[in-house]
Formats: structure tokens, sequence, C-alpha cells
């Protein structure tokens, strides 16, 4: 439970903090974390997480684990995706669903509600050409309903294809017979979750982390 | 003119009233009295009575007999009269605008009462039995029933704090500053001990749901604001009881112990997960009988009442909180009841239950004003301008220093501006007004100046507060409830999100709050639904019944908007499958042909089925509801369906491009013309049900797609019919124009295809082809 805080890891760490935003409480239990999932190496691969148990009934687990390993979440104009991650990568997708803070101002939660739906974005975007296209969106929805059998999937190209004529329709508007709306691109997503608070819905309280559980 | 016309009405029922009341003798209203002199009447204009001296006379061809049917016609009128009132402001221009209508029911009580009292002894007066037992409920039961459970377990924390904390705050500060005021030379209150003000505090200091509803339903708040108040004034009924009984209690024994107020912790505790208990149990009860009722759909409503009212009495005989149970009864059966029940009875009980609660609402208020002329009043100035200065002041200070604490533990934090609302949104109402008449006159000397105190409270918090709150919440720029209908894709990415925290959550090892909510709907999956829901329905995941719902609602407004004409606004009519259905370049040239003869057999095959099914739809019965292809096996036909819209897109993205053109898509007047030309039009819905008869040989070598080919087939062409009808999200079927590549499975897809397309389009274009195909069955 770091007994190392030997002067490289307590400068790593406010650089870090400075990077992400976490206070110094939360990486040192962020990053006892990171170890025990790595089994205390340096790097992350996918196959530590299917170690936790929890995660196993997911139904968007492989997205979310890629998440994780995905460029373009860690680096401005990162592509690909990478086979392992550093504690750092780690932080950074954290960072992701850190709460915006008290008092700031208008812009800056507009800069971070981009930067979240961004996240979610590149979700979607699994070929990473800027635009969600009908294919990605119904993968998308046939992962959310992947544990309702038969059921789901037929349904699932019914509601992917409804919701892509819904943004096609907010986004665009009128279109001609001959007219093809390639996919969503970013804008339009923004758009259309103009609805949900995406700076607040999407966070967690990482103050309040049990730090017993994780000496399992 | 219509105006003119409605005063003159209630002038006359007016007018027949008065007399009416005045003449007879009436005792407090609605005290189930039984007159003795109605054993009388039955029609026999007898003049004495007595058996013996039976003197003939002509029979009596028309007699009138009043104190027959007294009680229910009074009540009856006074209810016809309440409504006739709530009916007239809202011809009046501008005046529903201005002044809520609590307030104008308010006057409306005041005036009746007062020309009661001209008129004779009559004293009508709010009986708190009536109140508790048929005016509260049916209010209580349409917000717990419709309570819109993720906004409020999302703000539990908070709503508690204000409801718990903030009230009994409320309680001690104005009592114990009452009792200090009391105590001052000069006003000679000083036999009002501080008990006797505790209670008064805890009586004026509860926020009142009924008067919370009538003020914000009509300014369209914001849903946190709402649900905040709201939540609030109904979570603090269980601390009102508690207070309440406690003060009480004491009152006749004169002092208060410590274990006495420890107990009474306890007792709250017990009062508050009591009634959530009791609700619960009902609401389960419910929703399980809910799961037996597809034979005897008339009666579902039924069930949901009864239930309810069941949960309410049964907390009230052991004194837990009532109201607390209503909640909990109404917001567990919701989901698993609404999975059950057909549509028509949804309909039913979401307009029942609003209509009860307005009958109330009404009733409530006209008596309030009537009682305030009725009831004997004891004005102390000081005693009541304090009230009602502490009144503000209490909770002005409790709402600021409660969201000091609050913010510090929310994402969300509110502003100024929300504290400013909530406080000024606190508004009292008549159950203090019932709890305050119940009081023993013994115990409480001075009830009446209490209950002058109380009513001026409501006088002032309902007719100030409620009418300048709009102009302030106009001022004050605070936001309003959004309009729109909640979309597809919020729905979904509402459910990826929580899956994602969910995810992110399990990958910190931090079991937090989406953790605990995972395992809660998972476990609502495994067991409950299956015990609760009837059928199919209950592995429908909610996304999926999301969309349905939707689908619905979309398929009965094209109905209603005349069947064919223009989609509704919310779906994009602007926009179709072929706009985003990717555009592949032309493969090959082929001509879609069919032997005549086969032709001719397939539209036989669909003629007998579409006979066959319209003979079903004719039988039904008085006891059951119409055999409507909407209700029953509307899931069936909604997986059908699905199945076949797969199948059908699959086949056309691996077609080939054809010289035939597609239909054009349906014009309004076209889609209206077709329909008034084919009587068939409407009984093709239920087709889809005998799909299923025409099969396919299963030994076919050809992929799947050839066993439906034959259901593409019947659809394609009563589809081209009736695709306006079939409900908005309805995907118009793809233009021949567009496909899309797919290696291998060419050339199995190509002739299903070639074959749906000759079939759809009546032109000239068929070429001899031999059909391999068996769609015979």
């Amino acid at each position: 439970m770091g007994s190392f805080q030997s002067l490289p890891d307590d400068h790593q760490y406010r650089t870090l903090s400075k990077k992400t935003g976490f206070s110094l409480e939360q990486i040192t239990i962020l990053h006892n974390r990171f170890r025990q999932l790595s089994h205390n190496e340096e790097s992350l691969r996918k196959d530590d997480f299917k170690t936790i148990q929890d995660l196993e009934s997911n139904p968007i687990r492989f997205q979310i684990i890629e998440a994780f390993f995905d460029k373009r979440n860690f680096q401005k104009n990162g592509v690909g995706s990478v086979e392992e991650i550093g504690f750092e990568e780690f932080l950074t997708v954290m960072s992701y669903f850190r709460a915006p803070g008290l008092h700031i101002t208008e812009e800056k939660r507009e800069e971070i509600r981009r930067a979240k739906l961004r996240f979610l974005f590149n979700m979607h975007d699994t070929d990473n050409d800027g635009t969600i296209t009908l294919e990605e969106y119904r993968h998308v929805v046939e992962e959310l309903l992947s544990r309702s059998g038969a059921l789901g999937r037929e349904t699932a190209k019914g509601i992917a294809d409804a919701a892509m004529l819904e943004v096609a329709s907010i986004s665009v508007g009128p279109m001609a017979p001959d007219e093809f709306y390639e996919g969503i691109t970013f804008e339009h997503f923004v758009k259309i979750l103009k609805g949900i608070e995406i700076e607040t819905r999407m966070h967690i309280r990482f103050l309040n982390m049990d730090t017993t559980v994780m000496c399992k | 003119m219509e105006l003119k016309m409605f005063i003159v009405v209630l002038v006359l029922l007016v007018g027949t009233l008065m007399p009416l009341g005045a003449t007879a003798s009436s005792p407090e209203m609605g005290t189930g009295h039984v007159r003795p002199q109605n054993d009388q009447g039955h029609g026999h204009s007898d003049h004495g009575g007595t058996a013996t001296n039976y003197t003939k006379k002509p029979f009596p061809v028309l007699s009138f007999d009043y104190e027959h049917v007294r009680l229910p016609f009074e009540i009856s009128l006074w209810v016809l009269l309440a409504f006739l009132m709530k009916l007239g402001f809202h011809l009046i221009p501008q005046m529903p605008s201005i002044v809520p209508e609590s307030c104008l029911l308010i006057v409306v009580g005041l005036l009746i009462g007062g020309l009661m009292k001209l008129l004779g002894d009559v004293s009508i007066v709010l009986e708190s039995k009536i109140f508790f037992f048929y005016l509260l409920p049916p209010i209580i039961l349409d917000a717990g029933y419709f309570l819109p459970i993720r906004a409020f377990t999302e703000n539990l924390g908070t709503i508690l704090m204000f409801a718990v904390v903030g009230t009994l705050w409320n309680t001690f500060f104005i009592g114990g500053f009452l009792y200090g005021v009391c105590q001052l030379e000069g006003v000679h209150l000083a036999q009002v001990d501080l008990l006797s003000c505790l209670l008064f505090g805890s009586i004026v200091s509860a926020v009142d749901p009924v008067a919370v509803l009538a003020v914000f339903e009509e300014i369209h708040i914001n849903e946190l604001l709402h649900i905040l108040v709201f939540g609030e004034s109904l979570l603090n009924d269980a601390v009102t009881v508690v207070l309440y009984h406690l003060f009480e209690e004491f009152s006749s024994v004169g002092t208060i112990t410590v274990i006495d107020a420890l107990l009474g912790i306890v007792c709250f505790l017990v009062v508050s997960l009591g009634g959530i208990v009791v609700g619960a149990i009902y609401g389960i009860l419910a929703a399980f009988t809910s799961r037996f009722t597809s034979h005897t759909r008339v009666i579902e409503p039924l069930f949901v009442f009864v239930y309810s009212y069941m949960a309410y009495l049964s907390a009230e005989v052991f004194h837990l909180s009532g109201i607390m149970a209503l909640i909990a009864c109404g917001a567990v059966m919701r989901p698993y009841v609404e999975a059950n029940i057909s549509h028509k009875s949804h309909t039913t009980i979401k307009y029942f239950l609003k209509m009860w609660s307005s009958v109330s609402d009404t009733l409530i208020f006209i008596f309030l004003g009537m009682s305030t002329v009725a009831g004997d009043h004891e004005w102390n100035w000081t005693f009541v301008i304090m009230t009602v200065i502490l009144c503000l002041v209490a909770r002005v200070l409790g709402v600021i220093g409660l969201t000091f604490i609050i913010n510090k533990f929310r994402i969300v934090n509110l502003t100024t501006k929300d504290q400013f609302i909530i406080a000024y949104g606190g508004l009292r109402g008549a159950i203090a007004f019932s709890l305050c008449y119940l009081l023993d006159p013994v115990l409480f000397p001075r009830k009446n100046m209490f209950l002058t105190a109380i009513i001026t409270v409501i006088f002032f918090t309902v007719f100030v507060q409620g009418m300048t709150i709009r102009p302030l919440v106009d001022l004050l720029a605070v936001k309003k409830k959004q309009e729109t209908k909640r979309s597809i894709n919020e729905e979904i990415h509402t459910q990826f999100l929580d899956h994602l925290l969910t995810g992110i959550e399990d990958v910190c090892g931090h079991y937090g709050h989406h953790h605990w909510k995972d395992k809660l709907n998972r476990f609502n999956k495994k067991y409950v639904k299956k015990c609760l829901i009837a059928g199919e329905r209950s592995k429908e995941p909610q996304l999926i019944a999301f969309y349905h719902k939707m689908e619905m609602k979309q398929a009965i407004e094209l109905v209603e908007s005349g069947g064919g004409a223009k989609l509704p606004s919310a779906l994009p009519s602007t926009v179709s499958m072929q706009n985003i259905q990717p555009k592949k370049p032309p493969h090959e040239r082929a001509l879609p042909q069919l032997t005549k003869s086969r032709e001719e057999e397939i539209r036989k095959i669909l003629r007998t089925n579409l006979q066959r099914t319209r003979q079903r739809l004719r039988s039904y019965n008085r006891h059951t509801l119409v055999a409507d292809p909407y209700e029953d096996g509307w899931n069936e036909i909604l997986i059908k369906r699905k199945k076949m819209m797969e199948l059908e897109k699959k086949i056309s993205q691996m077609n080939n491009y054809l010289t035939v053109p597609a239909p054009p898509p349906d014009s309004p007047t076209i889609a209206r013309a077709r329909l008034s030309s084919d009587p068939q039009a409407w009984g093709i819905k239920p087709v889809k049900e005998s799909i299923p008869t025409i099969k396919v040989d299963l030994a076919s070598p050809q992929s799947p797609e050839s066993l439906t080919m034959v259901d593409e087939l019947s659809k394609k062409s009563s589809t081209q019919k009736d695709n306006e009808e079939e409900g908005g999200l309805m995907m118009k079927p793809p233009p021949p124009a567009e496909r899309k590549d797919k290696t291998g499975e060419e050339d199995d897809g190509k002739e299903p295809q070639r074959l749906m397309r000759c079939l759809s389009d009546p032109g000239p274009s068929a070429e001899e082809e031999e059909e391999d195909e068996p769609f015979l069955p």
C-alpha cells in the first residue's frame, strides 16, 4: 500500500495530478488498484481485465475494455489501439469520469462536456473514420441487448435504424430520396445528446472509494 | 357568450341548492347520519305512518320526497357545482394565467360559506374524517403512481434531508419562538404551554402536497425543483405524524423525558419504514394479481385502485404513515402492472386517477373556504402575525442551512435561485387544517386560536405565494420543464451510460451507486419480473419496451391523424431508410420473373388467409373487449413483423439491380385512395398472424431467407397498401436502386429478391424464369 513514497513517485503523482485533475489521494488509490489488476507489473493488458468478476455480466464489457486501450482516448491525435497500457494511460481514461468542479465557467463546462462526449463517440466509432455508421450503431444496440437472446437481436436492428433516422432528421432535416446520410458525425452526436446532461451524469465518486475492497 | 350562458346555469343551480339546504336543518355534511324520518318514505305519502289509521285517498301519481335522496343528492350537487366553478374559471380569458386555481376555489368556498351563513344555520366544515379517508388518498395515489422514479431516487438524499431535518427544524423553531412570544407580558397568552406550542409548530410546519401540486402544476418548473419540493411534501408526512402523536400524547401527561424522545425517534423509523413496507406488500400483491387478468381486462384498473386504498387504510390501522404507504404501493406496482395490463386499462387508470385527484383537489379547496366562514374563530393579532412571519423565516433559514450541507454531497449543486424557489414553494394546505381540527378542545383550550392562525397561514401561502410564484419564476428565469419527448437516442445512451458507469466502477473496484443499482436491476430481472409479469413480457429489456411503446404511440397517432396522412412530427418523415442505407454500385442485371400460374397461386393463398383472419375478428362478447389486433398478441405481431423486416432488409442487401422501377413512395393522397378503395386494407394487418401458415419446405438447401421469402411476398403485396398504417417507425421498403454488397450468398438471395420485386410491382416486366424454391406447403 504505497510503501514507496519516494521522491520520484511523489513527483510523478504531482505531474499526473496536474494533467488529469485527480487529487493525490485519489491517484494513490487508483495506483493501488492498477497494481492489483496488473499483478504488480508496470503495464496492464486486456486479459487482466478479465479477472474482474463483476465486469463479466456487463453487456458492453468489450467496448469498455477496448476504450482503455484506445489511443484516441489518451493522445491528442492517436489512432488505433495498443496492447498494454501504463498507469498514466489508465489514469487518463479514468479522468473522463471525474465530476466537473464546483465553480467552473460555462466554457469550461462545455469543454468537459465535449471531452466526455468524445469519449463516448470513440467507443462507438470503432473504425475511427469520424462517423458512426449504421453498422456501428447497430452493433452498439446489439451489444446492449445481447443479454436478451433472440428477441433482442431482432429488435436491435429496428431500434438502431429508428435511432439513426432520428439523428438524420434532427441534424440534417429533410432529405431527398437519393441523398445519403453518411453517419453520425461528432457534431450531430453532440446535438442529439443535448438533453442528457453528460457532464454531470457521466461521473463516478472517486473520493469515496472503499480501500478494503481493493485488498482482496 | 359562453360565459354568460354558463353563469346563468350556475345561478340556477345555486338557486335550487340554497332553499333546499336552508329549509331542512342539515347537520355537518357527510357524517353519515341515518335520519330517523327516512324509514317512512318509500313512495307512500302517509300522513301519520301508523298502520291502523289508513284512510283511503287517491293513489299518488306524483309525489315529492326529498328526504329520501337527500344525502347523495347533496353530495352530487356539491361536486357538480365545484366543477362548474372550475369550468367557469377556464372560460374567463386571462384568469388561469394570473390566479392559480386553488385561490379561486377558496374564494368560491368563502362566498358559498358566506351565503349559507346568511341564509340559515347551515355550517359545513371540512370534516377531518372525510378529508383523510376520501379526499386525500386519490391525490396521493395519483402522485405516487406517476412518480418519476429515476429523478426521485437520484435526489433521494436531498429530499430526505429537507423532509426530515427541515420539518424538525421548522417545528422546533416555530414552536420554540412562539412559546417565547407567548410568555411575553403584554400578550395574555401565558396559558399556552410549551407542548401546545410545539404541537402547533409541528402541524403548521409541514409542506402540503395538495397545495404544492396545485400550484407547481401550473408553472411547469424544471423537473429537479419539482421533484425536490414535491418529494419533500410527500415524505414529511411521516415526520408530521410522529411529532403530532408524540406531542399529543404528552400533552395529556404534561412532560417529556429523554426516554420519550428516544422512543420518538424509534417511532419515526417504525412509522416511515412500516408505511413503506405495507405499501410495498400491497404493491406486490397488485402486481401479482395483474398477471392473471388477461381474460378479464375490464376489471384491471379496479385492482390498482382497491389495492392502493387498502394499503392506505391498513397503514392507518397501525398509525403508520398512510401517505408513504400509498406512494410505495403505487411506485412498486407500476412497472409490473403496466407490463401486464392492456393499453386501454392503462389509459383508464391514468384518467381515473387524474379525474379523482382533480375532484378531491377542488373539493378540498372549496371546503377550506367554507370552513373559514363557518368555523369559530379567535383572532389574536400577535399570535397570528407571529405565526406567519415565523413560518416564512423558519423556511428560508432551513432551506439555506440545509442546502449548504447538502451541496457538499451533491454533484449538481443547488443554486441560490433553486433555493429561493424551494423556500418559496413551501406551501401549507388542508392537511394542516385537518390535523388542527382533530385536536381535542379540552386539552387545547386555545384550539380556535390555532385554527385561525393556521387558516391565515394557509391563505397567505396559497394566495400570496401561489399568485406571485409564477411571475417570480419568469423574472428569475428559472429553468422550465423540457417539453420534448424522450428520444430513442437518449434512451439508448442512458442505458449505455448506466452500463458504462457500472463497468468503470467495477474496474475501479469501487462498490458504488451504480454497482448496487445494477445488482438490483439484475435481481429484478432474474427473479421478480418472472413472478410478476405474465408471459413473454417478463423477459423484455427496458430498451425494447421503450421502443415498443414509442411505436405503439406513433401508430396510434398515425391512425388518429387519418391513417395515411402525414406522419407525426416526432417521426422523421423527411428521412427514410433509403437515406441511411448505404448505396453500393450496381452489380449485375437480372430481371424478376415469375410464371403467371405461380403468381395466381400466391394470390389465391393470400386471399384465403385474409378471409380466415377476418372471420376470426368478428366474434367477441360483451365481457371481453373487442378482439383488438392492437392488443392481444401485439407482441407476437411485433416480433414476427420484426423478423420479417430483418429478413427483408437482408434480402435487399444482397440484391441486384433491377430495371423495374420501384413503386413511388406513397403520397398521402394515394395512400388514402388505396385505403378507401380497398376495404380489405384494415383487415390486412392481422394477415401477419396467418403468415406462418404459408410454410416453405425447410429441407430446401436455401438459406433461411427462402423460408420467409414467401412471407416477404405476401407481406410485400399487402405492405404496399398498409405501409402507411403500420406505425410510424416502419421503414419504407428499400427501392431497388440500393443494395449492399454481400459476398457469398448472392445467388440464393437474388432469386427471392427478384420474386419479391416482381410481385409488388404489377408492371409489365416479368420474364419467364424457372423458380426453384417450393413455396407451397
